[in-house]
């Protein structure tokens, strides 16, 4: 058996024929190609496959494809894409390079989703915003703690921007 | 080195990170070949059982898939998982690929499901019926050594892997002289690496060319294509083995597994590339664990705190299987049991225990951080009994810097050394003697503070042959490309680390370029030299060296040509801004295109020498290095609910010169996170059944963005002398020191309730009691561990009423 879905994917609409058992991340990686969203658990826990869905950061292995079917779909391929971005880098990806925000990089497509949407909510987050934000979002290699200066960095640079 | 530097030394940022933030890098699971098929890998739920049947029919049949394989089908094509450890009277504990008539762990594979899709393949697998006869599982590794206890692998007669003694100084003498002798049983929990990217193969076999071609996610590429060719029977040089991107290794990618013999062998046999993908579950149940030994330490001291001599007993539980470095990992730890303290005399003995888990290896730090931890550990006991402030005895006991290089009696030579120093600068960066007047303030109003101090060495960058099973050398190449770009090629394999930025600041340091200029190309086995890897810190003092050295080669070779060219003396030049200038005359300076042309055209170059711009050197250091820190860790403990607050971490490290201190800072600061997953939260617990119950990240906790306080990180300076970089190497340093500092705080903050030790990790339920066992004191002298233990006060007895009661 057989559905059709119609979403957005990093502004692109895309209309799909999935199994309804297909999760997310696997229709983002395997259907359209979008091999930048990662799969470290597929059980919710380790959000590497973090994406924007609707704005909101969701654990794409947690959902059926099917549930997203009508949705506007923001995977890390996308997110120079969003505003704010000036063409270039987005300025959470900027963070993550100018501080050292990953080693392996494995974890990061998701805590970058994670971070734009923290930003949006919450554009002049504290230290412990940011840490409370990224809870889901499991990393083995930085400490955390140059993710953090990478969203700070974000931030500051986000509003100089709107200035 | 060169004092002024251009790139070394820089916070450059990465080269390599532009594809990762962009998510258009690759790791294993991103590579899709066209006819590739899937593999799982059905396993065992017993941790001892009889494979009686395995009854494929229904899988086989089932849609999408193309073949079911049990041990059966690869009689006598693959060959068994290699152990490169050699030990003497090492036990034989042999692993098939796939389980043969037996199953020694929960995990292990007992066949091997191929389908056309992910989905096809997961339903298939459901359909695999295994027939299994139950064996008495061996779980307790103190029992498995035991006698009567079930033997894992007749014929032998006993679960004893091997015995490792080593002895140094005059042991009984410094028991005999002691005023005080101190004793502890101290546990080093079963750790999961946990790498975010599990475990992943991909294999294709070109019958044409006769290449079988390996993507692994794996730390030793080169190590890995000479075990495939071998466990294979296929010749060594129709393999090939690359690594993509490597999300994350800390060890547990530092081995050769079975999966990745059967896939590149199906690969072969199927005639389509095949693919298997590693699941969270199996990461934890079929991937090295890291750690789990019970150690038994007797100190003797007198009583100004001076160490005479220590006497260590180590059970290592191995699990059921040798990995690559399964027992060698215990014996590092004995290597480095004399900490950074001079011990006079010391006794070791290290057994390693057979039992039905997952086998251990090396993890990030790999036997370094369980010795460390034990003698730090024992240094805070050693205080506390004699009434001492942890600083003062450490430093007591210190070698001086002039002492070095510093043989311990183990007969370990550390490179080059400042103790004292960084344990005086971690003092003051966390205001210590402060925060000891704070403590005794607060606990008068019943508040837990406790401070501790690690002051840690290790042994790294891994190592002199002599000392490594499969030789402990690093290549690269370095070719300056016609164009004036420069490649460098190491057999170093790096996963996050970096290098690909640090050498290329090499790079353009040593030639005058711009590190844009300079591509580094790594983990790919048909493209660079062999080489060992990365691991054991020692992918830049190592693979670094070598690399630094073929650019001293090639600039070299380059100021002989300009010196031909123009007839200055080649020792003349300086590299910088695409030129080669001459010191004493302009007109005798030429643009490096130039002189690369000159070397590449081969008209003008000097009588005898060769062509090209290629230069390739294996490098073989003559020692480890010894990098060494003093780490301070601040907490508090909640007297209500036993909840340890991390308030405070500063640490002091020394890993020699560096060449970009960013990526030495992350280094620090993953290692330091790390360290308090053991602390703290990790713990890879198997019940009496040998069933792996922190199993899944819902239970088996690792440290997630909010565990950490803000760290600070300094730096000093010792230069190894073990290479011509200084380089001492960086990536295990914080799981080395911090495990201590954070334990040693946490025991330092319930000394006012008689507490001299407490095992890892530091959960809420463990450390409450431990409160619980005796009243909290209205007001507590520093060394309270003295205190005899009294009954239960009255108030407390009334709190846990109470308690219970809600
Ligand atoms: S893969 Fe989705 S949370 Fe881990
Ligand atoms: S950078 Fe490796 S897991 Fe976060």
């Amino acid at each position: 058996m057989s559905v059709e879905i119609q979403v957005r994917v990093n502004g692109q609409p895309r209309q799909s024929t999935v199994e309804p058992r297909t999760l997310l991340v696997h229709y983002l990686r395997d259907v359209l190609g979008l091999t930048g969203t990662h799969v470290g658990c597929e059980t919710s826990l380790c959000g590497a496959c973090t994406v924007l869905l609707d704005g909101r950061a969701v654990k794409s292995c947690t959902m059926l494809a099917v549930q997203a079917d009508g949705a506007n779909i923001t995977t890390i391929e996308g997110v120079s894409g969003l505003n704010g971005s000036n063409g270039g880098l987005h300025p959470v990806q900027e963070g993550f390079w100018e501080k050292h925000g990953l080693q392996c990089g494995f974890c990061t497509p998701g805590m970058i989703c994670a971070s734009v949407e923290l930003l949006s909510k919450n554009p002049n987050p504290s230290e412990a915003e940011i840490r409370h934000a990224l809870h889901g979002n499991l990393c083995r290699c930085t400490g955390y703690q140059k993710i953090v200066e990478s969203v700070r960095y974000a931030a500051g640079k986000m509003k100089a921007r709107k200035r | 080195m060169a004092t002024a530097t251009k790139f070394i030394g820089k916070p450059l940022k990465r080269k390599e990170d532009p594809r990762l933030i962009q998510g258009i890098a690759h790791y294993v699971d991103d590579l899709v070949l066209a006819g590739m098929l899937h593999a799982g890998f059905v396993r065992s739920p017993h941790a001892h059982a009889v494979v009686k049947s395995i009854d494929s029919t229904k899988a086989q049949s089932a849609p999408g898939v193309v073949g079911v394989f049990t041990a059966e089908d690869f009689r006598g094509q693959i060959g068994i998982v290699p152990c490169a450890a050699q030990l003497p009277d090492l036990k034989g504990a042999p692993r098939p690929v796939l389980a043969t008539g037996r199953v020694r762990f929960v995990g292990e594979a007992v066949a091997v499901v191929v389908a056309s899709d992910r989905y096809a393949l997961r339903d298939a697998m459901d359909l695999v019926e295994v027939d299994y006869e139950p064996l008495t599982p061996v779980v307790d590794p103190e029992k498995a050594i035991s006698k009567n206890a079930p033997v894992l692998h007749e014929p032998s007669a006993d679960n004893v892997s091997f015995r490792w003694e080593l002895e140094g100084g005059d042991v009984k003498r410094a028991f005999k002289q002691a005023d005080k002798v101190i004793r502890q049983r101290i546990l080093n929990q079963r750790l999961v690496p946990m790498a975010m990217e599990p475990r992943g193969v991909l294999a294709e076999y070109k019958r044409g060319e006769k290449t079988l071609t390996v993507w692994s996610s794996t730390q030793i590429p080169h190590l890995l294509k000479t075990q495939l060719a071998a466990m294979l029977g296929t010749p060594e040089h129709s393999v090939r083995v690359i690594t993509p991107e490597v999300g994350g290794g800390f060890g547990s990618k530092l081995n050769v597994y079975p999966e990745e013999a059967i896939v590149a062998h199906l690969a072969m046999r199927l005639g389509h590339p095949v693919k298997w993908m590693e699941s969270r579950r199996e990461n934890f149940v079929c991937t090295i664990h890291g750690r789990d030994q019970i150690a038994d330490v007797e100190a003797a001291v007198s009583k100004d705190g001076t160490l005479l001599g220590t006497k260590w007993r180590i059970i290592a539980d191995l699990g059921a299987y040798y990995q690559l470095l399964t027992p060698l990992v215990p014996t590092l730890t004995g290597l480095m049991l004399a900490g950074s303290y001079k011990v006079p005399a010391i006794k070791i003995e290290i057994i390693g225990a057979l039992t039905n888990k997952m086998a251990t290896d090396a993890y990030r730090g790999a036997g370094r951080p369980e010795a460390t931890y034990y003698v730090e550990r024992l240094m805070d006991l050693i205080a506390a009994e004699l009434k001492m402030d942890p600083a003062e005895i450490r430093r007591k006991n210190f070698p001086l810097p002039k002492e070095f290089p510093y043989t311990t009696p183990t007969g370990v030579a550390y490179d080059s050394a400042n103790y004292q120093r960084s344990l005086d600068i971690a003092l003051k960066k966390s205001g210590y003697a402060k925060l000891r007047k704070e403590q005794a303030a607060l606990r008068k109003q019943g508040r837990y503070l406790g401070i501790g101090v690690s002051t840690y060495v290790e042994i790294c960058a891994m190592g002199p042959s002599s000392a490594m099973p499969a030789g402990g050398w690093e290549s690269a190449t370095v070719r300056v490309e016609p164009t004036g770009k420069v490649t460098i090629l190491t057999g170093a394999s790096p996963h996050g680390q970096g290098q690909e930025t640090s050498f290329a600041q090499m790079g353009a340091e040593v030639l005058g370029l711009t590190p844009d200029d300079v591509n580094v190309v790594h983990g790919d086995t048909g493209a660079v030299p062999y080489g060992i890897g990365t691991f054991g810190s020692r992918g830049t003092a190592v693979g670094g060296t070598a690399a630094y050295m073929s650019l001293v080669k090639l600039r070299d070779k380059l100021a002989k040509i300009v010196g031909h060219l123009t007839g200055e003396d080649p020792k003349n030049f300086v590299f910088g801004g695409g030129s080669i200038s001459s010191k004493s005359s302009a007109n005798k300076s030429i643009s490096l295109g130039e002189a690369i042309g000159a070397a590449y055209t081969a008209k003008t170059l000097p009588q005898g020498m060769e062509p090209g711009l290629e230069a390739t050197t294996f490098f073989e250091p003559t020692n480890f290095t010894f990098p060494f820190g003093a780490h301070v860790c601040v907490v508090e403990i909640d007297a209500e609910t036993g909840g340890v607050r991390l308030l405070k971490y500063v640490a002091v490290d020394d890993c020699g010169n560096v060449l970009n201190p960013l990526l030495v800072e992350g280094q620090v600061h993953g290692g330091i996170v790390q360290s308090v997953g053991q602390a703290m939260f990790e713990e890879a617990v198997y019940d009496e059944h040998g069933q792996l119950i922190t199993g899944e990240l819902m239970d088996y906790a690792i440290p997630r963005a909010d565990a950490m306080p803000w760290m600070e990180t300094h730096r000093t300076v010792t230069p190894s002398p073990v290479n011509p970089l200084g380089v001492k190497g960086v990536g295990e340093a914080g799981t080395i020191g911090a495990t201590p500092a954070i334990i040693n705080a946490v025991v330092d903050a319930l000394a006012p309730f008689g507490v001299r030790h407490v095992d890892m990790p530091v959960k809420r339920e463990r450390i409450w009691k431990l409160m619980r066992r005796k009243a909290a004191p209205k007001r507590a002298p520093r060394a309270a561990a003295k205190a005899k233990p009294k009954k239960k006060s009255k108030s407390a007895a009334r709190r846990r009423t109470s308690r219970r009661a809600r």
